[in-house]
């Protein structure tokens, strides 16, 4: 597309990340979370590819990649939820809560802390990584595979 | 043809008892789990976001089905859009 649109791409773009990278840390306080936040950041890069055109932006996005990113979102998910059933009480079973490290929120209403919910930031990340890679790969398949057709 | 109407006369029967029998509009209906979500979420899964607290802690295992959900709608992306690399 014209200048004008690839330099506000450009320059949006990491504001774009931000934003999803807050939803997806702020999931235990504010609405939103890993869904909400990997498909903010998802639309980001579709918007990358749709002002660059996939030609200029085939050397940063990787098929590899995503889908490294998307198995490690998955994996990270599964080992936390099987950490409770080692831990002897029942998948998915919050291990953190009580411990220095997202352990403990005052009971009653406040003002939030960053630094609580347990396990769930952890899971959001997770699956804020699984939504970034999985949907970008989508769009990327849609580019790749129907590539040269009438 | 008499079973058919015989079971149309039961399902229709059993069709208006429910319409009969259902709960109020705007009634609130039994709120118990909820009370306990909100007086206790805090203390066990630490987050101020009940939301949050139901989606990843209480109901994980859902989430779990939902991101498998995504992994698979995305595999069949990737399959179905495929293309062979010696054509």
């Amino acid at each position: 597309m014209s200048i004008v649109v690839r330099t506000i791409a450009s320059s949006i773009f990491p504001m774009a990340l931000i934003f999803s990278f807050y939803v997806i840390m702020h999931g235990h306080l504010t609405p939103g979370g890993g869904f909400q936040g990997g498909a903010i950041a998802a639309s980001a890069v579709v918007m990358l590819l749709a002002a660059h055109g996939y030609k200029r932006m085939e050397s940063k996005l990787s098929m590899d990649g995503l889908s490294f990113v998307e198995s490690t979102g998955a994996i990270i998910f599964v080992v936390v939820g099987l950490a409770g059933l080692i831990a002897g009480v029942s998948f998915m079973y919050n291990l953190l809560v009580g411990s220095p490290i997202f352990g403990y929120v005052p009971h009653g209403a406040n003002g939030g802390y960053l630094n609580s919910g347990g396990i769930l930031p952890i899971l959001n990340l997770a699956v804020g990584l699984k939504v970034i890679a999985g949907l970008s790969s989508v769009v990327l398949a849609m580019i790749l595979f129907t590539e040269g057709e009438e | 043809m008499k079973i058919k109407a015989i079971a149309f006369i039961v399902f229709a029967f059993f069709i208006l008892l429910a319409a009969v029998r259902m709960h109020p509009f705007g009634d609130i209906s039994h709120s118990t789990m909820d009370d306990y979500m909100i007086e206790n979420g805090q203390n066990d899964t630490a987050a101020n976001n009940i939301v949050t607290s139901v989606v990843f802690d209480y109901r994980g295992y859902d989430t779990l089905g939902e991101a498998t959900v995504l992994f698979t709608a995305i595999a069949g992306v990737l399959v179905v859009l495929r293309r062979e690399k010696n054509e």
